[in-house]
């Protein structure tokens, strides 16, 4: 005679126990996370506090950085700050979302298979899988480029970039100098390279989150627009691009805060110069490279107007994130509307 | 099949903590090795990296770490007892020495030159007078072709073009002495900027470390900055030739570098300075630099170390200063030093 298990039986007590205890685990790392970022928040925002007392808002406002009289201010650096994050990510975005729909639209995978379709090869057991494995070999070598350490982004834009642009730099002075863009001339670190090597170092993020907004994009979707009649690219560009278009934007955000507390590829190529100019080719300065280069050996009354500094950078750095958020939110709310 | 499996890992794992501790056990029987860690000035980073290698080959468990983070950075871990020793070429303020507690005791271990190097393509030869270059940093002398310093060179060809200077962006004992040698000479320079290790520069554009200025030079046309004869030599850079007090414009080399500290008079505590030297064959800019020690150092086999190290580098170690572009210490102070390396204990 079988014997009859019930089938559905009440959880065991170790089942309970390893439930509860996971749950609160989760539940304790989580709570740690938070609690760890606003710790160090809170640290920096404390060490600034006595000068926050004595500067004030001036601190926000003045060009001048000059510890022997006791005068700082960090105008310069907030807007060489700004300045080169809006332009890296400017130009990243161009790239990183091109290279998103390149990667997500399966573009090399077709190259390659033409390829091997002029050598009959495309149904071949091992050369068939070339184009998938194309693929992998592409995106891994692009987000490679997020491995990179930072200080070799420096030395190869010290090395490389800037003797690069330095022709094209000083004919574009020379010739349209009186486009406010191209006012001065590039003297060696300024922004123009800053920008560049910047821009190469935010794109791997904006590409591998972009690719992943691309890809789950449902395929109904496409489908639909093909049978529809649209072609391959009226459907990336209409349909497949919009639809991914809320995660693109946090890829894009998360790129934008990566730029804003970029410190050793900038400290090097910068210039680290307190002057405030539209001009691609003039030096600046931005706060993190302020903070690397004057930190080490700040003096004990310098360390407040350091964290002072830092704290500006991380109100600015959380601004754009909840700007971000807000963003993503509101373009979200209208889509969920169109839907119903 | 589960629980054989977790029971061979877990032997496993035993097994390993087992025999790396019996390893552990038996190599803490050997005479474990000394080491020293510094941090400083860059100014001499070369010659020191050089002398704590040969000292270190010779001897089998001793191993010295030195970081060039700049001579401010330098102090400030020697205050905080980051450090077991440290390096500066501006010495240490009464301050700073205070700060320190414990008793401090600065040892000049070598001198060197501070040069002007530049990067102007067809000039293989360059004057600077001394209303020249503390112009130049100060923002007055803007071009290259401007008459105070076309008026040294007659016969050069040089380019109607901005020049670009190259300054420290961090604190720094080089820029230190550079800044005390122009302030000396240029009343316009010690008003403002002044001297001052990190001053507030009006012109130019920043860079790390002697190694930062010396490659912005190398890679930036038309540009001038300030760093170590050493990096300047070993870099193969051209060096401008200043005009000292005495109206001779000299080359750096170790005979002019000598000649200028030569006249400087160590006192008790061995922090002398030669902000303008007035001999005539004396190049304007050189000085000494410093090994911060403890006068107390908490373990008595690292003083002994530091004690040879020390003595090993005032005599059989000077004769690679040379070579390296640094200045061997002249015998009356050479003396002096070894007499005061007894204090550390």
């Amino acid at each position: 005679m079988v014997t009859e298990a019930p089938i559905a039986i009440p959880p065991s007590r170790m089942q309970t126990a390893t439930n509860v205890a996971a749950r609160a685990l989760n539940r304790g790392f989580t709570w740690m996370t938070m609690l760890f970022s606003i710790f160090i928040g809170l640290r920096i925002v404390i060490a600034a506090l006595p000068a926050i007392r004595q500067y004030g808002l001036g601190f926000l406002a003045g060009q001048v950085w000059n510890p022997a009289k006791n005068v700082y201010s960090v105008l310069p650096e907030i807007w060489g700050t700004l300045y080169s994050s809006v332009l890296a990510l400017i130009v990243a975005t161009a790239f990183g979302v091109a290279a998103a729909i390149f990667l997500a639209e399966g573009f090399m995978g077709d190259g390659v298979f033409a390829l091997l379709k002029l050598g009959n090869l495309q149904y071949h057991p091992r050369w068939g899988k070339l184009p998938a494995q194309a693929e992998t070999v592409l995106r891994n070598i692009i987000e490679l480029l997020a491995a990179i350490p930072s200080v070799v982004y420096g030395l190869w834009g010290l090395f490389v970039i800037i003797p690069l642009v330095r022709p094209g730099c000083h004919w574009l002075h020379e010739h349209l100098g009186w486009i406010p863009l191209f006012s001065t001339d590039l003297s060696g670190p300024g922004m123009l390279p800053a920008v560049i090597v910047l821009s190469i170092m935010i794109l791997p993020t904006i590409t591998a989150i972009g690719r992943g907004s691309l890809a789950a994009v449902p395929s109904l979707l496409r489908m639909a627009a093909y049978g529809l009649g649209a072609t391959r690219w009226e459907t990336i560009l209409a349909v497949t691009l919009p639809a991914a278009s809320r995660g693109i934007f946090g890829g894009v955000v998360l790129a934008f805060g990566r730029a804003l507390g970029e410190t050793m590829a900038l400290a090097m190529l910068v210039g680290n110069t307190n002057v405030i100019s539209i001009s691609l080719f003039s030096p600046g300065d931005t706060l993190a490279a302020l903070l690397a280069n004057t930190f080490p050996e700040a003096s004990p009354k310098d360390v407040g107007v350091l964290m002072y500094a830092a704290t500006v950078l991380l109100v600015i750095t959380m601004l754009v994130n909840v700007a971000g958020a807000y963003l993503v939110q509101f373009t979200a709310a209208e889509d969920e509307g169109q839907q119903a | 099949m589960r629980i054989r499996a977790l029971t061979l890992a877990a032997s496993v794992l035993l097994a390993t903590i087992g025999l790396t501790s019996c390893v552990g056990a038996a190599g803490s029987k050997e005479a474990a090795d000394v080491r020293l860690q510094g941090s400083g000035a860059s100014f001499p980073f070369p010659i020191y990296s050089k002398w704590f290698k040969a000292f270190s080959g010779a001897h089998q468990n001793v191993e010295i770490d030195y970081q060039s983070t700049g001579s401010g950075s330098g102090v400030k871990s020697f205050i905080d007892k980051t450090v077991d020793f440290g390096a500066s070429d501006k010495a240490m303020t009464p301050a700073e020495i205070k700060r320190a507690g414990g008793g401090v005791q600065l040892l000049p271990l070598t001198a060197g030159n501070i040069v002007l190097i530049y990067n102007v393509p067809g000039v293989k030869k360059l004057r600077l007078s001394r209303a020249a270059y503390p112009g130049i940093f100060l923002g007055t002398v803007k071009k290259w072709n401007d008459p105070a310093i076309a008026k040294a060179n007659p016969g050069v060809k040089l380019p109607d073009s901005p020049i670009n200077v190259v300054v420290r962006a961090d604190s720094s004992g080089t820029t230190f002495v550079f800044t005390q040698h122009l302030s000396t000479i240029s009343k316009a320079f010690a008003a403002n900027p002044g001297k001052n290790d990190a001053p507030a520069w009006s012109v130019g554009t920043r860079s790390k470390g002697n190694e930062g200025v010396t490659s912005s030079v190398q890679t930036t046309p038309d540009s001038i900055g300030y760093v170590e004869y050493g990096y300047a030599l070993i870099q193969k850079m051209p060096m401008a030739q200043l005009e000292n007090k005495a109206g001779k414009f000299v080359a750096a080399s170790t005979a002019s570098g000598q000649a200028a500290i030569a006249s400087a008079k160590l006192p008790a505590n061995l922090i002398a300075w030669v902000p303008d030297p007035a001999v005539k064959d004396a190049y304007p800019i050189a000085t000494f630099t410093w090994l911060l020690c403890y006068k107390r150092n908490p373990e008595p086999r690292k003083a002994e170390v530091l004690r040879n190290l020390a003595s090993y580098i005032l005599t059989d170690g000077q004769k690679e200063s040379e070579a390296l572009g640094y200045l061997p210490l002249p015998p009356t102070v050479a003396a002096k030093v070894r007499a005061a390396v007894h204090n550390i204990q």
